[in-house]
């Protein structure tokens, strides 16, 4: 990284920076505990080893990766497991218009920025007040994610899933919690908080109905077009 | 479909729509009003994802099981301003526990 898509530690007092870096590696370890099911549970679904690390490298979304794999372990069809793991794909766009936006790069790093572009890095740069700690999450979440996910993921490949179920462990709890906890300072905003919650609400109704990734995306835009065009919402956040 | 060709296509969507978010055009997102849709959009994408990994089993119908238990208590430990860190853990103990004691799947 250069000094264009580096945040300016200048600009970040050494307090804040430790607790942004604290975040994203919490993140991190939380997610990337997950890898070891998730190259325990592919490798059993019939996937090779290297197949398996294609998808955590190349793929390198969590919610995708574990679709596909279960389609193929249910004996579905490749067709249908590349249409699932796109259709919970779509989110990561959506985020990368606002990441985009944060980060302002060009070239070979907005290819590696995109890459980066999930939930946890997402969360972690959203919850941010500051520019310059919204670009340090961005990328320390990213970075942390991809570097724990691959190395657990081989892990789980080769060894089985040496933890056991992580719902043992309430890892599941472990990672809503922590997006609870980053979305928690936006929350204070009247306006975002009531797009929150019908997004919530919305996701919660739509999910018995439609397929895997469709819910949270038109629960998400539902809110988002209705909290807008509200007047009196609009007033409210000024 | 082979394995190889289900893993790269998958890999290669996945990343298609990555980028697909960094280069939309700046002037397409210039409004006041799609700016603000754009900020507002990941919050809503987290919260909804959040309702549907704490609430729901993997058919989609809403449960109410550890993982709810557990955002509970996420929800008053950040009330009570706890930490980021203390929030996550006391969030997977209360689900390892309720788990471990058989009071919620």
């Amino acid at each position: 990284m250069t000094a264009a898509s580096c945040p300016d530690p200048a600009t970040l007092e050494p307090r804040r920076r430790r607790e942004v870096l604290r975040q994203s590696v919490s993140v991190g370890v939380a997610t990337g505990a997950y890898g070891i099911s998730f190259g325990a549970l592919s490798v059993a679904a019939g996937l090779s080893l290297w197949q398996t690390m294609a998808l955590s490298a190349l793929l390198f979304s969590g919610g995708s990766q574990f679709a596909l794999v279960g389609i193929v372990a249910a004996g579905g069809s490749g067709l249908a497991a590349v249409a699932t793991s796109s259709l919970l794909g779509i989110r990561n766009g959506l985020y990368g218009l606002q990441v985009a936006r944060i980060l302002d790069l060009r070239g070979s790093r907005r290819a590696a920025a995109a890459q980066l572009t999930i939930d946890e890095s997402t969360a972690v740069a959203v919850a941010q007040p500051e520019h310059a700690a919204a670009r340090l999450g961005f990328w320390a979440t990213g970075l942390a994610v991809f570097a724990l996910w691959n190395l657990m993921t081989l892990a789980g490949a080769l060894l089985g899933d040496l933890l056991g179920d992580p719902q043992r462990y309430g890892l599941d709890a472990a990672a809503a919690a922590a997006f609870c906890a980053l979305l928690w300072p936006r929350l204070k905003n009247v306006e975002t908080r009531a797009v929150a919650g019908v997004a919530a609400l919305a996701a919660l109704l739509v999910a018995p109905h439609a397929p895997a990734g469709i819910p949270v995306l038109v629960a998400a835009l539902a809110a988002v077009v209705a909290g807008l065009r509200r007047p009196g919402l609009r007033r409210a956040s000024r | 479909m082979s394995l190889w060709l289900t893993v790269l296509l998958a890999s290669a969507i996945a990343f298609a729509l990555k980028v697909a978010g960094y280069v939309v055009p700046h002037t397409w997102l210039d409004g006041p009003r799609i700016a603000r849709m754009t900020s507002m959009l990941p919050v809503a994408l987290l919260a909804a994802l959040v309702a549907v990994q704490a609430f729901t089993t993997s058919g989609g119908s809403f449960v109410l099981d550890a993982r709810a238990g557990a955002v509970a208590v996420a929800v008053v430990a950040l009330a009570l301003r706890a930490p980021f860190l203390v929030v996550v853990v006391l969030a997977a103990a209360t689900a390892a526990a309720l788990r471990a004691l058989g009071w919620a799947a």
